[in-house]
């Protein structure tokens, strides 16, 4: 049980730290340490199929990405724009009301305190690929099309234009 | 595993909105803060990120495997929405060797 | 012959359309034959169901015949029809019209020979012929409105026909704003009626009128908006100025129009409604007043008139103050006798004018004609006729119709027999005027008009020869009781009054009576004619210049009594500075401020609020950050 707390609280320190670090770099690396924490939840969860998915697609494909275009653009410490203290703090204040007032909902609803005790076996993969090929099989397909046609995008879009080079 | 799995079930729902909620709010100041394109983009993946979380315990809380289904066509539409992103910040880059999202303010009166 | 009926109106519209179509290439000869062959047709129509009438009533039928073409149109309980009513009223006025107006047609087949709108001219005649007979032959009130407005508009048409002219444009819009006037008034009473009736058609009108009390308010209102149409079409006072002004169409129209058939639609309207007029005594003692007064008013004013169409417009404004006096007085035939008389010998008069001013080349003025007898000897002959006629001189057409007017409003009330004596000397003073003027002395034009001069192709002097004829025997069909004769016409058209209260026609002077009113109003004429004689050919006097010494009353004879100038100060003045007031405040600051500060403040604000689209991203997150939240926070306050 305090396993969750520290993990929650890790995620919130990484979280902070890429959101502050100067370095795009350094960053990404931050975010991929958080999003392994957000893994470490899942298996928390039970939720293996999504722990494991995650794993690979959150930290081993968009963090590689990410880490790709850092490097492709070749961005450092001393490239990053960085705005005037003055936007930080308004930027931290509103993320600051945004949580208060989000707390301050709870606190209205009153969701009755119960504890997370779910079934043990949903987040089996067995289970999701029931549940994903019986009702949810039409959003599926169309997801491997969305999938198809983002990767077409981003070839055309990241692709040199022939006439300019 | 089995017991330790059960060990851990003892969270309240409740944090685990909070918790999410804090992860949220930190994308949503990420993206105030930052003008390095690529950082606003993983701002925005922390916040899919805490959804995502949020959704699978719920899922966990009322026992109905659709939630988790929703967070993996989420992690679907988040790496198509990376790829496009991440191609459409290079074609910037290439145009104006920045990326600074105060550059881009053409769209405008 | 009344199966065929609905093809007297048709053929002049045929002829309108066609000639419409081919007004620009078609040879003069072929328009003038379609213009004329198609009036040609009605008229020989109309005389064939005339006579149709005719024999119905020598055999002592009613004589009514209906032609119901089709159904126009039915709202609720409501059905109009388009009929035709043929029946004695209607068939003289259809001889009338299709008469008068086939040699009005002839004659302009060569009188407007040289004018570029040949065509033009023939389709608005025949468009007016159509409208007219509609007017006429309608069975129910609508029809006749119909035909009322067609011929208004014809009008307007015709008086504008030389546009380029703007005086003649103003003169036709004036023609038909006055008209528009009464045909509001018209229209409230159609309105009346349908209310009051429940039918529009005469039939079932009169026979339900027949069983109301005499004096009944809503007839009242009903009869004095006719009377208002009446006065907007017949040019009676206060709507009576249009028709001088009328006199800027061609000669033709003057004499169709203005004289002989359309301005008389207003008494063929009251006398059709007889039996809703003699219901409301009220009505007919203004009718009375407003005919006698507007008889006296035109004839003092054509007393000093120049323009010899000008005399003959005020006289046509006087002689229908006679006709709606007739009325007025319960003369109904009488007056519909007049109008009979008056088509005739008006339009002679007209013609003869117009015969005049061809042959001077478009002189109007009479100060510059004189010595034309010689010249024109056949218009001089059928104008002296038409003069006699006119200015009831026995045994011409004007004298018996206007006796018996005369007679009637003698019986009703002396002043108005003192009004209408006093018209007559002034019509006889100031027609022999326009005659010695215009036919003796010494020719007082240029030399290029005198050697010009010349008598009128045979087109016009067919036209006015049958018209003269026409106006020397005219008056023989209602020779009255007292000199012999046997009322024919009155006889004829009984039927039309079946229903009225007989009280209001009826005759019951002594014959001495008459024989003295006569008299006294031939010799008056008489003298009248040698006063005239005497002062312009014996001393040769012509009227001088316009600004010169003259007495107070020639001088207000001389200006119109300037009721125009008194219209404009009391009426079109005031109503400009209100429209400016209106145009200047109301609408440019009050309707266009308000919807232009509409405009202006969207446009304003969006000037000023879209300096908040920056193309600042994060200033966009921020606010939805910032909107975001402030959602959220009222949520919670509401839950």
């Amino acid at each position: 049980m305090s396993i969750f707390y520290l993990v929650a609280f890790l995620a919130i320190i990484f979280a902070l730290m890429t959101i502050f670090t100067k370095n795009p770099v350094h960053s990404v690396l931050y975010l991929v340490v958080t999003f392994f924490t957000l893994t470490i939840h899942y298996i928390l969860l039970n939720a293996q199929f999504l722990a494991v998915v995650n794993f690979i697609v959150y930290m081993g494909a968009i963090m590689v990405l990410f880490l790709f275009v850092l490097m492709l653009l070749n961005l450092n410490e001393e490239s990053e724009p960085m705005k005037s203290n003055l936007v930080k703090i308004m930027g931290a204040v509103a993320g600051m009301c945004l949580i208060a007032t989000f707390l301050g909902a709870f606190k209205v609803i009153t969701p009755d305190n119960e504890m997370v005790v779910g079934n043990a076996e949903i987040g089996l993969v067995k289970n999701l690929g029931k549940v994903l090929f019986n009702e949810f099989l039409l959003p599926f397909e169309i997801s491997s099309i969305l999938l198809l046609t983002a990767m077409i995008g981003a070839v055309l879009l990241a692709k040199k234009d022939p006439k300019k080079v | 595993m089995e017991n330790f799995v059960t060990q851990m079930q003892g969270v309240p729902l409740n944090h685990y909105i909070i918790f999410c909620s804090i992860i949220f709010a930190i994308g949503v100041t990420g993206v105030l803060i930052r003008r390095n394109v690529i950082i606003i983009m993983m701002s925005i993946e922390l916040m899919l990120n805490a959804v995502n979380l949020l959704l699978a315990a719920f899922s966990v809380y009322r026992g109905d495997a659709s939630g988790q289904v929703f967070v993996f066509f989420i992690m679907a539409l988040a790496a198509a929405e990376v790829a496009v992103g991440l191609a459409i910040i290079i074609m910037v880059y290439r145009n104006t060797k920045s990326v600074d999202i105060e550059s881009l303010s053409k769209l405008r009166w | 012959m009344s199966e065929l009926i609905w093809l007297i109106p048709l053929l002049p519209f045929f002829g309108f359309v066609i000639n419409g179509f081919i007004r620009n290439r078609a040879p003069k000869a072929l328009i003038a034959l379609i213009g004329c062959g198609t009036v040609l047709g009605s008229f020989v129509l109309s005389v064939f169901g005339y006579l149709e009438i005719a024999k119905a009533r020598e055999a002592g039928e009613l004589a009514a015949i209906t032609t119901s073409l089709f159904e126009w149109f039915s709202v609720g309980n409501i059905q109009i029809a388009i009929s035709f009513l043929l029946d004695p009223l209607s068939a003289i006025m259809l001889l009338i019209i299709t008469g008068v107006g086939f040699f009005i047609h002839l004659y302009s087949s060569s009188y407007m020979a040289h004018d570029a709108g040949f065509g033009k001219f023939f389709a608005y005649l025949n468009l007016f012929i159509f409208f007219m007979t509609i007017l006429v032959l309608g069975s129910n009130y609508l029809v006749m409105f119909i035909g009322w407005e067609g011929v208004g508009l014809c009008s307007y048409l015709l008086i504008g026909f030389w546009f380029k002219n703007s005086s003649y444009a103003s003169a036709a819009k004036k023609a038909f704003v006055m008209n528009r006037i009464g045909d509001l008034g018209f229209l409230l009473a159609l309105f009346f009626i349908l209310e009051t009736f429940g039918s529009l058609e005469y039939t079932a009108v009169f026979s339900e009128a027949a069983g109301m009390a005499v004096g009944d308010s809503t007839l009242l209102v009903i009869t004095l908006l006719l009377f208002v149409a009446a006065t907007g079409k017949s040019a009676q006072i206060p709507l009576f100025t249009w028709l001088p002004d009328a006199m800027a169409g061609p000669t033709p129209v003057s004499a169709l129009i203005h004289a002989a058939t359309m301005v008389t639609a207003g008494i063929y309207m009251v006398v059709r409604s007889n039996v809703l007029f003699t219901l409301s005594p009220l009505s007919m003692e203004i009718m009375a007043v407003v005919g006698a007064v507007t008889a006296f008013v035109a004839a003092f004013i054509a007393i000093t008139q120049n323009d010899i169409k000008k005399v003959l417009a005020y006289s046509t404004v006087s002689q229908l103050g006679y006709m709606f006096l007739g009325l007025g007085v319960g003369a109904f035939t009488g007056a519909f006798f007049h109008v009979l008389t008056h088509a005739f010998f008006k339009a002679l008069l007209f013609l003869g004018a117009g015969s005049v001013i061809h042959a001077l080349h478009d002189e109007q003025d009479m100060r510059k004609m004189g010595g034309l007898r010689k010249a024109l000897p056949i218009t001089f002959v059928t104008m002296l006729i038409g003069t006699i006629a006119i200015s009831g001189i026995p045994p011409f057409a004007g004298f018996f119709s206007k006796d018996e007017i005369l007679a009637h409003a003698y019986q009703h009330h002396p002043i108005f027999w003192v009004l209408g004596f006093i018209t007559a000397l002034f019509t006889a003073f100031y027609m022999f005027r326009l005659l010695f003027l215009t036919f003796f002395g010494e020719f007082r034009g240029t030399e290029e008009q005198k050697r010009k001069l010349h008598e009128s192709p045979w087109q016009m002097t067919t036209a006015l020869l049958v018209l003269a004829f026409l106006s020397i025997v005219g008056g023989f069909v209602n020779v009255p009781e007292v000199l012999g004769g046997g009322q024919k016409l009155a006889g004829f058209l009984a039927p039309i009054f079946a229903n009225s209260d007989t009280q209001a026609t009826g005759m019951h002077l002594s014959h001495m009576t008459e024989y003295v009113l006569m008299g006294l109003s031939v010799l008056a004429a008489l003298m009248m004619a040698l006063w005239a004689y005497v002062k312009y050919v014996k001393n040769n006097k012509v009227p001088i210049a316009d600004n010169s010494q003259h007495g107070i009353l020639y001088k207000l004879s001389y200006h119109k009594l300037y009721v125009d100038e008194l219209y404009d100060t009391v009426i079109v003045k005031p109503l400009r500075g209100l429209s400016l007031f209106f145009f200047k405040y109301v609408d440019r600051m009050g309707i266009d401020g308000f919807v232009n500060g509409v405009g202006d403040f969207f446009i304003g604000s969006g000037k000023g609020i879209r300096l908040l689209q920056s193309g600042h991203i994060g200033f966009y997150i921020i606010m939805m950050v910032f909107s975001a939240v402030a959602i959220l926070i009222y949520g919670i306050l509401h839950i």
